[in-house]
């Protein structure tokens, strides 16, 4: 970006009246705020998934990536397809993250399902508690996200999530994850992914709104969350999970 | 397919994170405390036969401890904010807490125990040399002459109680670089409430190993005689500390096996194919079972001397190279396999990238080439005296 000394004086003028004021940095830089109807107290956000919903299409796949300008190679969410045969190792699949979807099953006599993925956005997070300086953390409303100006790269986050929903951005060297699309859902829109789905199998869900439909489907769906042993208080519930899920 | 993968992984685990950098992280931590615990058998334990190799122990100690931050360093995506780990360290965070476990170590125990140890000798060299070597020493001292009978017990008090410190701050160091990785939930390989403990004794195994082949080289470059009283003990206490290490390794395994929990199927597999060169040949057999071996026959047989020094050597260097290979095993084996327990990644080395080989050999050379200088510049021994102290 090139600035001219004009420019210069400009942020530096703004920025120190505003920051005397109490600015966030974001709001300094113009970044869009989150709408003024937004209280970050009233919201915990989470997600559902109906697995019976999805058709491996992969357009949540797409939809983030565009939106996100997600790096080719990485995922902030994927689709896995699982074939399932009595007494067997499940063979599963997930082919550049089921970007372009999934190429036919040559067989027909096996359980198959498709699995979306996403950050499970946890409320005792493995990965925010492992952060030596406090780079991720769990927003007041329950999106773990990565301040990409604080982060140092380190990785060990990366390690410490059991669902490998985190990588490190090759370009810009620190850890990079599914935000939950915290731009759009603050602003009272849906993630990109959820917007995408064809069939509703992912619905952005709001446990402190409720009217949210989440409690109707906790109440009378049998559901689970991806490896509950882990006890991260994962928020993406799943109805009829399937044991060979991992 | 993906190349190098087999089976199911998560999509963004393709990519190794903790590569070789990282495995040299533990590798140099670990021959700090061991060097250093070697020292304390002396200071702390009275082990008077150990006393030729104290001052080098301490130096071994120092040179790898100054290193010991740069592979992180080099690691990181930014380098240029590490310091926020000291500045903002996030309090939950075991990572954060290296920043202040390595400081303390650095600064309350090492170097003022070398300088309790050097301060007679750093005023007597400042006042025999000259020129900036002199300059050098006239600033070590740090305007601290006195070396009055009185102010040198006043010295070996501290510097006890310094060491005395130090033992359980070794301890700290390493069990918590153990610990690091033992409290990762998510990854059976590393969860283990023993990791710390083992890579407690590990990193005195390595560091004593390391300090007995520093001796015996520096002799041989001095052209000095060695202690062999000095050598047979330090080897005891190898194999002693061998055996204990090792058979924590096994009680490791046994309850794995045993156990054998969901991702057994998959970390077995592991070991019998991708990490069966690194863990089951080079840790297992060459790195432990054969210089195990050597040290168990010495403690049995008495061989001639020349005999003896040939086998410390020997079980010594093959001793620092399996303790490496489990460096590589822990970190590297740690993320080969998927946490979906589906399938399996490649690491692949590279060459001249900056978590490449070459700088991996260039920080592993480091520390050899400041115990070097620190020789040098704090001699640990009177030249011609093999076995004794310049101050001893």
């Amino acid at each position: 970006m090139d600035l001219s000394r004009r420019d210069i004086f400009k942020i530096g003028g703004k920025l120190l009246l505003l920051a005397s004021a109490g600015a966030t940095l974001d709001e300094i830089l113009g970044a869009a705020p989150p709408s003024e109807a937004y209280r970050m107290a009233d919201h915990w956000w989470g997600m559902i998934i109906d697995i019976d919903k999805c058709i491996g299409c992969g357009s949540c796949v797409r939809a983030c990536s565009q939106e996100n300008q997600v790096p080719a190679g990485y995922f902030r969410t994927w689709v896995e397809r699982y074939q399932v045969e009595e007494g067997k190792q499940p063979v599963v699949d997930s082919p550049n993250g089921a970007m372009d979807g999934f190429p036919p099953s040559k067989r027909t006599d096996l359980k198959s399902f498709f699995v979306p993925k996403l950050c499970n956005h946890c409320a005792s997070s493995p990965c925010v508690q492992v952060c030596p300086v406090g780079a991720t953390f769990v927003s007041p409303d329950g999106v773990v996200l990565v301040d990409e100006t604080y982060c140092i790269g380190c990785r060990y986050c990366v390690q410490a999530c059991p669902y490998g929903c985190r990588y490190l951005h090759p370009q810009k060297h620190t850890v990079d994850k599914c935000t939950l699309c915290y731009h759009r859902i603050t602003k009272g829109l849906t993630t990109a992914c959820c917007e995408n789905c064809p069939t509703g199998a992912r619905q952005l869900v709001d446990f402190k709104n409720p009217k949210d439909p989440v409690h109707e489907f906790l109440r009378n769906n049998k559901v689970e969350v991806l490896k509950p042993y882990m006890a991260t208080g994962a928020k993406v519930y799943y109805k009829d999970l399937d044991g060979a899920v991992r | 397919m993906i190349p190098g993968v087999d089976g199911f992984i998560y999509p963004n685990e393709v990519e190794l994170q903790w590569g070789l950098l990282i495995v040299l992280y533990p590798y140099i931590t670990g021959l700090v405390a061991g060097a250093f615990i070697l020292a304390s058998l002396e200071r702390v334990f009275k082990v008077e036969a150990v006393r030729p190799t104290y001052r080098l122990a301490l130096l071994t100690a120092l040179a790898f401890l100054l290193v010991a931050p740069l592979p992180l360093q080099l690691h990181l995506g930014h380098p240029e904010r590490s310091l926020e780990m000291y500045l903002t360290p996030h309090r939950s965070s075991a990572m954060a807490m290296f920043g202040f476990v390595y400081l303390w170590y650095l600064m309350v125990v090492l170097l003022l125990e070398i300088w309790l140890e050097y301060r007679a000798d750093i005023v007597h060299l400042a006042q025999t040399t000259t020129g900036w070597r002199r300059l050098v020493y006239k600033l070590l001292t740090l305007g601290s002459e006195n070396v009055s009978p009185e102010a040198r017990q006043i010295d070996d008090k501290v510097s006890y109680i310094v060491t005395v410190i130090g033992v359980p701050s070794a301890f700290l160091l390493h069990g918590y670089v153990g610990f690091i990785f033992g409290s990762i939930k998510a990854n059976p390989w590393w969860s283990s409430p023993l990791m710390p403990i083992v890579f407690l004794f590990s990193a005195m195994v390595s560091g004593i190993a390391a300090v007995l082949v520093l001796y015996m080289a520096f002799m041989k470059v001095k052209k000095m005689p060695i202690d062999m009283g000095c050598l047979d003990t330090i080897a005891k206490y190898l194999f002693y500390t061998f055996v204990i290490d090792f058979s924590l390794e096994m009680l490791d395994l046994l309850q794995r096996t045993y156990e054998a929990d969901e991702s057994f199927r998959t970390l077995d597999f592991m070991v019998h194919t991708r990490l069966w060169g690194s863990q089951v040949i080079l840790q297992i057999c060459v790195g432990t079972l054969v210089p195990l071996a050597l040290l168990a026959a010495n403690q049995l047989w008495r061989f001639s001397e020349s005999r003896r020094k040939a086998m410390y050597l020997a079980a010594s260097l093959l001793t620092m190279m399996g303790i490496f290979a489990m460096r590589w095993n822990v970190v590297i084996g740690g993320q080969l396999f998927s946490k979906s327990f589906l399938g399996y990644t490649t690491y692949k080395v590279g060459f001249a990238a900056r978590e490449g080989l070459l700088s991996a050999i260039g920080l592993m050379a480091l520390p050899f080439i400041i115990v070097v200088v620190l020789v040098k510049l704090l001699p640990p021994w009177a030249e011609g005296k093999a076995s004794e102290n310049v101050a001893g």
